[in-house]
């Protein structure tokens, strides 16, 4: 059984996918697919109102319907005490109410499930949902987070008392991080040489939109209670069951088979799995739910939904002195397993790559008769991303500098990593001058500036901006002992097992449950390298507590940075442990034994053995070293020591047509470092795709709720996601500074499209006509929102501003003379 | 109940149906063909595409009786003899998916495509595929996917030397 | 989500359908190609006891001419439409405004008659065909009826189809050597139309004898811009005389408000649209 192994170099490698064999050919187990014998289903009788109580309920034509196995309220279920969980408490004080896995006599928001209808098709238990009468008293709607969090409004929750869940606060003069941000806008407002600037800005309510509609199948028939569901996260289902329900974490076992993307959005622990865990029990038959698409709208989690007031104390050289943040988030009726801690996220990164001596940070979570919201890609960091990068480019046009000149006067330079940040974080590698400087040879900047200075000039009704972002972010999540210093619920550790099997094939678990990022692919590479075995040879297996027993999931771009370094850990253990029968077998010093390729040599001779040969005599245990165990397979758990910090320099070119408002993105470049790459071709769909998302929030998504709190897009003819007729190429491309705090050297990487593309958009829109008199456009700049705010400008223009003023932006200008200090409230 | 006769990947199926009954459903409940998937209620995403009769159509979007005396071909019938499609592997080698649940549809309308047009500028895969979303991909690879495909399905194209794995499509 | 049960019909001929209409009374729901029909079953915002499926009756999807007309069958599908050269030849605006129809799957199955019947303020077709003074041919127990398309589109969703009655078919007047343009202004891709703008014209010696323009989505049926017809006629088609004429694209019209466009911005859009598709047209 000798093996030669040839050198493997996996990692960096642009690998096709392991997984995609069976996803190209239909071959593939997403959870609706999976209908045990017996399965019965269910379907939810849901609100159309956004608030009410509920006078009665008449079940007793569903009941009678074809089919129908039962219909039942939380009540007939004895679960009116059930409350699904939130895993982030912020603070000690953080009102909480009880999220019902049934309506408890009123409805807080329009979806919210009522009663459910078991039935022996999907058919019929929808069929039978039309049946069921409920009487609704409907109460007045609070929607306006902003007056829901004053003194007086009406609350969502009269028991909490307040609709303000919490209200959190980071000072850095508190921490002594750095200093009082008060003090620094005082002073700034009392000399001539400094400028505040004050804006609001406004995350608008997006949905995840993940393309697989969630489902929920349970089968009691076994000794333990199987779950399959549509989630990121199996590991944390199976823990929040036992702590919801009360069913013993040994007698569950949760699968997640193949998962249709989630972005956040399936990391939730749903009412209706719940259901089907309790109608599972009760009814001793498989049950499964689901959903539909507008179902998904309506009630699987929202994301963002903030109002930003934003004060930035600047001196008039461009020197950032104070940074107050205040935000007012969105919760909606309830909160979600992470919800009110996705804003807490973003604290820490609206400094973002900028040197700043101070900052503050407030934020006020508040409850409204919406859907609630939760992790959606990025979760806190694209909303502190857009705040800094607007505001730069904000501070850029009342200071009449170069946008990008004003950034690289404030970044972190490149030898100044290590970084101890105004807000305790310490960046451990970055250079913001190697990916702008190649960001900008890309893009052109040059040229695209004499493109747009050449259209304000002939007045073409197509004006160019350009966007710009030079984000940074903080992922991997996440050290356990900051998490437990932000009142998280869990740790942020992950787990791993490698072993290596009696015929030299490597199985490898990790508890990072993979929907769509090519896990199994990175992960073999990586282990290919480790062991010195054939990519080929590593089967990763995850997603099932069953088999991975041990994790804690996928969310945050943790998997690499975190599961990656638990595999790479397991796998040094497979090494140490295999070097001791090789020295064994090969009677020589452990010492001498070197191990590279997948041979395990003895130093200074022929002499050596492969791996594949010593998993096999561990197998047959004939012969090994006295006072060990006969097995290489080794079990790793990685708490990583520290975040991981990529950064990169986004660029756009916006082309907006005056006429009509229309918004055309024209160029999109992006130099991001992620650190080492261990497979490009997963790192650059990554990129794209997290680019597409972010895009997506500045063009054309947004979830509007009516006065009467309907959600008015509650479909996909409404909810406008981009198909690939709205969007372009991207150019992307990365340079790398190692990360320092892990032994691959990684970044994460799954964010970063997201949390950096939006505001190089909204930049660009606003750069492209600024000069028009535009400041502001909300998110999405529909067409519409361009020409009214177009229509404003030009009103505005025709009272006070001559036509011909010399309009500051983007480098091009100085200082507004109708406004020469360059304050604005 | 209706009776509905129709070969699906090259087998005959007669199946007594309710009318109401999509062909998105008969495929994937009734026939077991779960390689079809549905990602919305209203013929937006795409996920269910199939060919039928020779035309890509959502089939959440057809009824299983309109469907009566069609061919229909799903992502499960596209290899043939073991050798994937050209569609299929270019999907592949450009990393044309991630999560995968867009897939199948993407596919079979990507397809439909280049038997119209086989030689499609950038612009023209970005029209022809406007009818599925794919939330993970951002579209750039699965373009160059298709664009991938054509070249390789050019009559005298050479074919890929690294050629696929036997497939082990429809079965569920 | 599957649709509430229904009783399904397929007849094979217009009578049998005709028929089988008055049988079912007013509950029953034509399906054409089904591409809205089938999402508002879906959806349940529908609920019809029976569902006629006109799908197995050859003679609907028969497109042909005589001296003066293009005939299309109510039946022909966007597809067929866009690629039928005899459209092409002599109403090329139909080919054109059916290429902006939602996406190759949906134009497979949906259909001319189909998509004129549904009536969808905002669908791309009507327009186009009361730009064209389309007739629509529509087959009750009693014969048939030639209905003027200024005459055919009454209010949302409502046409002047009766109870029990068929739509068969669309006859265009033939325009043939016109020039013609749609032009559509939606949110994405795959979104309806915001605004659109149909425009034929007829143009001898370098001056527009006749102009025909339509417009979408901007009031409860498709409207007729006359007014921008009348200040383009006598004119040579440049870009000030399309945008004079384009002054008038609103006289008549009560634009709808929602979430994506409120009227004064439709308004604007239906000036600014016309004034491109005029000169798009004009080539």
């Amino acid at each position: 059984m000798t093996t030669t192994a040839e050198p493997t170099t996996e990692i960096g490698r642009a690998r096709v996918r392991k997984e995609d064999q069976r996803l190209i050919t239909g071959r593939s187990r997403y959870t609706d697919s999976i209908t045990p014998s017996g399965t019965v289903h269910i379907a939810v009788v849901r609100s159309t109102i956004a608030r009410a109580t509920i006078n009665s309920i008449d079940k007793s034509e569903a009941e009678k319907a074809p089919g129908v196995f039962g219909v039942y309220t939380a009540a007939d279920l004895g679960a009116e005490e059930v409350g699904l969980p939130c895993a982030w408490p912020i603070t000690p004080d953080q009102k909480a109410p009880q999220r019902p896995v049934l309506a408890n006599g009123r409805v807080n928001f329009s979806g919210e499930g009522v009663a459910v209808v078991v039935a022996r098709s999907a058919a019929a238990a929808r069929d039978a949902v039309e049946l069921v009468d409920v009487d609704y008293e409907p109460l007045d709607p609070v929607l306006d987070m902003e007056a829901a969090a004053q003194d007086g409004a009406e609350l969502v929750h009269p028991d909490l008392g307040s609709n303000v869940s919490a209200t959190w606060v980071f000072d850095s003069a508190a921490a002594g991080t750095g200093g009082d941000v008060s003090e620094a806008i005082k002073a700034a407002e009392a000399d001539d040489d400094q400028i505040v600037v004050r804006r609001r800005f406004r995350q608008q309510r997006l949905i995840p939109a993940f393309m697989e509609p969630r489902s929920c199948v349970v089968d009691p028939t076994g000794e333990q209670l199987t779950i399959w569901a549509a989630t990121q996260v199996p590991h944390i289902l199976r823990t929040m069951t036992t702590v919801t329900l009360g069913v013993p974490e040994s007698k569950l076992r949760v699968i997640a088979p193949d998962v249709g993307g989630g972005f956040g959005g399936k990391i939730g622990v749903l009412p209706e799995e719940m259901l089907c865990v309790l109608l599972a029990q009760k009814l001793g038959k498989p049950v499964k739910w689901t959903e539909t698409r507008s179902e998904c709208m309506l009630t699987a989690h929202h994301g963002r939904d903030q109002i930003q007031d934003l004060v930035m104390a600047v001196r008039k050289d461009g020197t950032i002195t104070g940074f107050d943040v205040h935000l007012y988030a969105d919760m909606g009726a309830y909160l979600g397993l992470v919800g009110p801690g996705v804003p807490i996220l973003g604290a820490f990164m609206f400094n973002a790559i900028y040197k700043m001596p101070a900052l503050r940070f407030t934020c006020s979570n508040v409850f409204t008769n919406k859907t609630l919201t939760d992790a959606y890609r990025g979760a806190g960091r694209p909303e502190a991303t857009f705040a800094i990068e607007r505001m730069m480019d904000e501070v850029a046009v009342e200071l009449g500098r170069d946008p990008v000149e004003l950034r690289e006067q404030n970044w972190i330079k490149h030898d100044e990593f290590p970084y101890d940040t105004v807000v305790g974080l310490t960046y451990d590698t970055g250079n913001y001058e190697q990916a702008t400087q190649r960001a900008m040879e890309l893009f052109d900047y040059a040229g695209l500036r004499r493109e747009q200075e050449e259209r304000r000039r002939s007045g073409d009704p197509v004006q160019l901006g350009i966007g710009i972002s030079t984000f940074t972010e903080m992922c991997g999540l996440a050290p356990s002992r900051v998490l437990g210093s932000l009142d998280y619920g869990a740790g942020g550790w992950e787990a791993a097992n490698v072993r290596m099997l009696a015929t030299g094939k490597v199985e490898v678990t990790t508890g990072a449950s993979a929907h769509g990022q090519g896990h199994e692919t990175a992960f073999s590479q990586i282990v290919a390298d480790k062991l010195g075995v054939g990519f080929d040879d590593v089967e990763i297996l995850h997603g099932d507590t069953q088999v991975a027993p041990k994790g804690l999931d996928t969310y945050g771009s943790r998997s690499l940075v975190v599961g990656g370094i638990a595999i790479v850990n397991a796998a040094e253990k497979v090494i140490e442990k295999a070097k001791k029968i090789a020295a064994h077998l090969l009677e020589a010093s452990e010492d001498d034994i070197e191990f590279a390729n997948g041979q395990f040599t003895v130093r200074g001779t022929d002499k050596g053995k492969a791996i594949q040969e010593i998993a096999f005599a561990a197998f047959m245990a004939h012969d090994y070293p006295e006072g060990m165990e006969p097995s290489l397979d080794s079990d790793a758990v990685f708490d990583p020591e520290n975040f991981s910090f990529p950064h990169g320099t986004h660029l756009c070119a916006m082309e907006v047509d005056t006429d009509t408002g229309r918004v055309n993105l024209r160029r999109y470049v992006c130099v991001d470092d992620i650190g080492n790459v261990i497979n490009p071709l997963i790192v650059e769909g990554q990129v794209h795709g997290g680019l597409a998302q972010g895009i997506a929030q500045a063009l054309f998504e947004e979830a509007n709720y009516d006065e009467s709190g309907t959600l008015v897009n509650a479909t996909f003819v409404d909810y406008t996601l981009p198909s690939a007729a709205d969007l372009p190429s991207f150019t992307t491309e990365t340079v790398s500074t190692p990360s320092t705090t892990n032994p691959l050297g990684v970044k994460g990487v799954g964010e970063a499209g997201t949390i950096a593309s939006t505001p190089a958009i909204v930049n660009g829109v606003l750069d492209a006509v600024r000069h028009l008199g535009v400041t502001e456009i909300e998110m999405p700049t529909t067409s519409q929102r361009v020409w009214r705010a177009l229509q404003v400008a030009k009103g505005h223009q025709a009272q006070q501003t001559p036509s011909d003023t010399h309009s500051p932006g983007a480098g091009l200008g100085s200082i507004d003379p109708n406004n020469p200090k360059g304050e604005v409230q | 109940m209706t009776e509905v006769r129709v070969t699906v990947d090259g087998v005959n199926y007669a199946d007594d149906v309710e009318p109401r009954m999509l062909l998105a459903q008969y495929l994937r409940e009734t026939l077991g063909k779960t390689g079809t998937l549905i990602g919305c209620d209203t013929s937006n995403c795409g996920a269910c595409t199939v060919s039928l009769n020779g035309q890509s159509v959502k089939s959440c979007s057809v009824l299983a009786v309109q469907a009566d005396g069609a061919e229909v071909t799903t992502i499960e019938g596209l290899a043939r003899d073991g050798t994937l499609h050209p569609v299929q592997e270019a999907f592949r080698e450009c990393h044309g998916l991630q999560c995968g649940y867009c897939t199948p549809g993407m596919i079979m309308a990507a397809v439909d495509l280049l038997g119209d047009n086989p030689d499609p500028t950038e612009q023209e895969v970005r029209e022809g595929i406007e009818g599925n979303l794919c939330r993970c991909t951002g579209y750039q690879n699965i373009v160059r996917a298709v664009q991938s495909a054509a070249k390789t399905m050019k009559p005298g194209a050479a074919q890929p030397t690294e050629q696929a794995a036997p497939v082990a499509g429809g079965g569920n | 989500m599957i649709p509430a049960k229904f009783d399904y019909v397929r007849p094979s001929s217009v009578e049998e359908a005709v028929s089988a209409l008055q049988q079912a009374g007013e509950d029953a729901k034509i399906l054409a190609g089904g591409q809205s029909l089938l999402p508002v079953l879906r959806l349940r915002m529908a609920a019809p006891s029976t569902v006629i499926d006109l799908g197995g009756i050859p003679e609907l999807k028969r497109i042909g001419e005589d001296d003066q007309y293009v005939m299309v069958g109510a039946m022909a599908t966007h597809h067929e439409v866009m690629r039928n050269d005899l459209i092409k030849q002599h109403v090329e605006l139909i080919s054109q405004a059916t290429e902006t129809v939602a996406d190759p799957q949906v134009r497979h199955r949906g259909t001319l008659g189909g998509a004129l019947a549904h009536a969808d303020p905002a669908g791309d077709l009507g327009a186009a065909a009361l730009a064209l003074d389309a007739e629509f041919v529509i087959l009750g127990s009693g014969g048939t009826r030639l209905v003027p398309a200024a005459e055919f589109f009454q209010d949302y969703f409502t046409t002047a189809i009766g109870e029990g009655e068929i739509l068969t078919m669309i006859r265009f007047p033939k325009y043939t050597g016109w020039k013609t343009h749609y032009e559509k202004f939606n949110r994405v891709a795959q979104a309806w139309s915001m605004v659109a703008v149909a425009v034929a014209l007829k143009v001898d010696g370098g001056s527009i004898s006749e102009a025909r323009i339509g417009l979408t989505n901007m009031g409860n049926v498709p409207i007729r811009a006359t007014g921008v017809e009348r200040a383009l006629v006598g004119q040579a088609a440049g870009p000030d005389v399309a945008k004079a004429a384009a002054e008038h694209a609103t006289e008549g019209t009560s634009a709808p408000s929602d979430a994506d466009a409120a009227a004064d911005y439709r308004e604007h859009l239906a000036k600014v649209l016309t004034g491109r598709a005029v000169l798009a047209a004009a080539g």
